[in-house]
């Protein structure tokens, strides 16, 4: 393939997630006519903005080359501690909101600490994690489900100018996500460790330190998100938060974010790949399919993101190939 | 006294072999000085020392007048010293402005955001400066490689450095983008700034330099005005001979009349691929060692890559024994009996952790496996690993099962070489085999190259040490940008001739 070819198939693998999305909704309105009804279309916002939250923080992490599965067993524990508060002392529901999100940036302050401190593996970091979060959640509840009060639930259900709090909510995020990636210095350095780690720290870029405060975002979006799913469902069971990791990465992967770094956009990307998620699950429903089905699709979507991951990681290493000769 | 930078009594060691000694050189305020040396001759160690990412084990630096020990490369970046390497150091993923002011973001005072129109203005001045017309906010990966070079001069420049380095910084650059080059450089000169330039293009070296300095073997061979020189006599200083080597002989040279070539092996014809190498045909025989010389960056490796499977090709036809090869996959060609002795042991030839029976036994693992069943014979391994690791001379006091990472150098390409020979190749090709180890284990690895093609091999040997080629090749290729250039026979061989080849002599402006 000549570099003219090769140029625009990465700009058809760069497009084919908005045309997946634009088929998803086309293929669901056909089959569904309710499903494009702008009520049910506010509403796929609303379910899918715990997913968008912790997304974007997943996609700080990914474009530094890095994961974070840990943010599911985050988004567990943080629902854990506040079921407590809430119930056995009592505490003012936006309390234990603002205690959920330094939880989740406590969280993400340790893996911090393991990846770019003492310099493990992001998987594994994580994974450790992951495990020690769902243990301790585990045993704070005693793998009972918790109902939590009404005044807590409210919070979800508050509208501000006919806007659905969760929404809203989300809708900051993503705006300050945005702004931090492309308007800071901050943000072009993430992009820069993420293409080359090593050449960013040659170039001056205190890698260590922009590493560490990506993984402390990452957990605070992932105590938020938990926040919003909480208040929404209004209950902690044990599954809480469960294989959220994976929705999340699925997400940022499916609108254009890199596994292996330095590519990506909270805005749209991220956004539209969660919606997309939330989309195809909200679809289903109104099709009545067979719930078993779910997994198997979302699983197919998923793969579909990573293989268009590959084929776009794989021309940008042909097109980034050192010339020998000027032809 | 207006010397900017002097290296004074500079000597560096890498585990006792001396790469550069008691190199004395000063750099003129405003002047320009021309580097010229073979690989390996220590241009790299001397600047990696002026760019604090080595520390001499003698000697001093003396920077405007003062002793100069730079503890990193930000150190001597802030004192004003800037390089231009051949390898990019850019962030395609980034625009041209973020790639150039990175770390130096302008902001809104106190506040995070960056202050985008004064970015755009500032970056534009200095792309005016190198002659590029792009916008500061394309991205870099939407650049071709000459324009990616201009913007990494650019990056050195809006440094406002007092030196400014350049290695190599035209051969990914057009006919047409070399020539801006030049100019911006004159242009540079004209303004006083002091520049050191680094280049196997020996006319563009003497075009463009005040001062010419030789490195050959780590020691200063020659420097002064430029009008002293001539190209051939700069090749003449390069051209080394390290006496401390010897070489094997082999029983077919001391025959009168050179033996006839063997059954041709390998048959290269127009191998191109774009961007890298061109029209490469040449023939390897049964028997016969062949060398492949060529400077840093001439494409070796990359040939060898491709004739092994590993990197594709546009064009051109490949015969293995008579045979056409219609598309060259890495299992394909070891099961064609190819075997490819990769340049960097550590990071492709090895599984470091693992122990040197696995190592060896990886590339056989299937001759030793049961027929019908598919289990392992472990004891026809084992026996095949002893033979080899007799026929290699590893040390004896490793034990099997011991990780290979705690294996000299030398040892360790031995473990490389041994796993090839397990497998009894046909056709061997060596990417730099001797880089990097010791004298003994060298000429031991040069019995075993002779050894093979004995056996009726044919060897493709590359290397960087012109003496290693001509001590044991039967046949020399000279490549330069990716073509072959030159070919010489036993009899011919003549250092000169091959180094004059490899470099390229004309400039293209």
């Amino acid at each position: 393939m000549n570099p003219e070819r090769q140029r625009l198939a990465m700009r058809a693998l760069d497009v084919a997630p908005l045309v997946l999305f634009a088929v998803v909704l086309a293929g669901f309105g056909a089959l569904s006519p309710s499903f494009l009804l702008p009520a049910n279309l506010l509403n796929v916002l609303v379910q899918s903005s715990a997913t968008v939250i912790v997304a974007t923080g997943m996609t700080f992490v990914l474009l530094t080359a890095g994961v974070d599965l840990s943010v599911g067993a985050i988004m567990f524990v943080a629902a854990a501690v506040s079921g407590k508060l809430l119930l056995a002392q009592g505490w003012n529901p936006w309390l234990v909101v603002a205690g959920i999100i330094a939880l989740g940036g406590v969280c993400g302050w340790l893996n911090g600490l393991l990846i770019a401190r003492l310099g493990l593996i992001a998987f594994i970091a994580t994974l450790g994690t992951q495990y020690v979060g769902r243990g301790f959640g585990m045993w704070l509840t005693e793998t009972r489900a918790m109902n939590l009060p009404e005044t807590f639930t409210r919070l979800a259900s508050n509208r501000l100018a006919g806007v659905p709090g969760p929404v809203l909510v989300a809708a900051l995020v993503v705006l300050a996500a945005h702004l931090v990636l492309q308007r800071t210095p901050l943000g072009r350095q993430i992009y820069a460790i993420g293409q080359d780690a090593v050449a960013a720290r040659k170039a001056g870029v205190n890698v260590r330190s922009t590493l560490r405060g990506v993984y402390v975002l990452c957990g605070l979006c992932a105590g938020l998100g938990g926040a919003v799913a909480l208040a929404q469902i209004g209950s902690v069971a044990p599954t809480f938060g469960a294989n959220k990791e994976f929705a999340a990465i699925a997400a940022a992967v499916l609108g254009g974010t890199s596994l292996f770094g330095g590519r990506g956009r909270v805005w749209p990307g991220t956004v539209f790949g969660a919606v997309l998620i939330q989309g195809i699950e909200n679809g289903l429903n109104h099709l009545n399919a067979d719930p078993y089905l779910y997994p198997l699709i979302t699983s197919g979507i998923i793969f579909l993101a990573v293989l268009l991951d590959s084929g776009r990681g794989q021309l940008q290493r042909t097109l980034g190939r050192r010339r020998i000769r000027p032809d | 006294m207006s010397a900017l930078l002097q290296f004074e009594g500079i000597t560096k060691r890498f585990a006792g072999v001396p790469v550069l000694r008691d190199v004395t050189l000063a750099v003129e305020t405003g002047t320009t000085l021309g580097l010229v040396g073979e690989n390996g001759a220590g241009k790299s160690t001397l600047m990696n020392i002026l760019g604090g990412n080595l520390r001499p084990d003698t000697g001093r630096l003396i920077w405007d007048g003062r002793p100069f020990a730079p503890a990193g490369p930000a150190e001597a970046a802030a004192a004003g010293i800037a390089f231009v390497h051949q390898e990019l150091n850019l962030f395609p993923n980034l625009s041209i402005a973020e790639n150039l002011f990175l770390t130096r973001l302008p902001r809104r005072g106190r506040l995070p955001w960056i202050r985008r129109r004064e970015l755009a203005a500032q970056t534009r001045r200095w792309l005016r400066e190198v002659g590029l017309e792009a916008a500061p906010e394309t991205p870099v990966e939407r650049l071709s490689a000459g324009e990616r070079q201009l913007v990494e001069i650019a990056r050195a420049l809006s440094l406002e450095p007092r030196l400014i380095i350049f290695d190599e910084p035209t051969t990914s650059l057009s006919d047409r983008e070399t020539r801006q080059f030049f100019e911006l450089m004159s242009r540079l000169r004209a303004r006083g700034l002091t520049m050191i330039y680094i280049s196997h293009t020996l006319e563009d070296v003497l075009r463009l330099s005040d001062l010419v300095a030789v490195l050959r073997d780590g020691a200063l061979v020659g420097h002064g005005p430029r009008t002293d020189f001539d190209a051939a006599r700069l090749i003449t200083l390069m051209v080394g001979r390290s006496l401390n080597q010897l070489y094997p002989s082999r029983a077919s040279w001391a025959q009168p009349a050179p033996a006839p070539p063997g059954t041709p092996l390998l048959e290269v014809r127009d191998l191109t691929q774009p961007g890298v190498v061109r029209d490469v045909s040449f023939t390897l025989h049964a028997g016969e060692v062949l060398g492949l010389f060529g400077l840093m960056g001439a494409g070796r490796s990359e040939l060898a890559r491709m004739l092994f499977g590993l990197d594709p090709f546009a064009r051109g036809t490949v015969r293995l024994a008579g045979q056409p090869l219609r598309s060259i996959k890495p299992d394909r060609s070891l099961r064609c009996g190819v075997a490819f002795l990769t340049e960097d042991r550590r990071e492709d030839g090895l599984a470091l952790e693992a122990s040197i029976a696995d190592n060896l036994a990886l590339v056989t693992l299937r001759r030793h496996a049961h027929r019908s069943t598919g289990w392992l014979d472990l004891a026809g391994l084992a026996d095949a690993v002893r033979a080899v690791r007799a026929a290699v001379r590893l040390t004896p006091t490793a034990r099997d099962e011991a990780p290979v990472q705690t294996l000299s150098g030398g040892n360790q390409q031995k473990v490389v070489l041994g796993k090839w020979l397990l497998a009894d190749p046909r056709v061997l090709l060596l990417d730099e085999p001797t880089r990097g180890i010791d004298v003994g284990a060298k000429f031991e690895i040069y019995q075993l190259i002779h050894k093979r093609a004995d056996a009726g091999a044919g060897v493709l040997l590359i290397s960087s040490e012109l003496e290693e080629l001509i001590g044991l090749c039967d046949r020399i290729l000279v490549m330069r940008r990716g073509e072959l250039v030159d070919e010489l026979r036993r009899a011919d061989f003549d250092r000169e001739r091959i180094l004059r080849a490899a470099l390229h002599e004309r400039s293209t402006a």
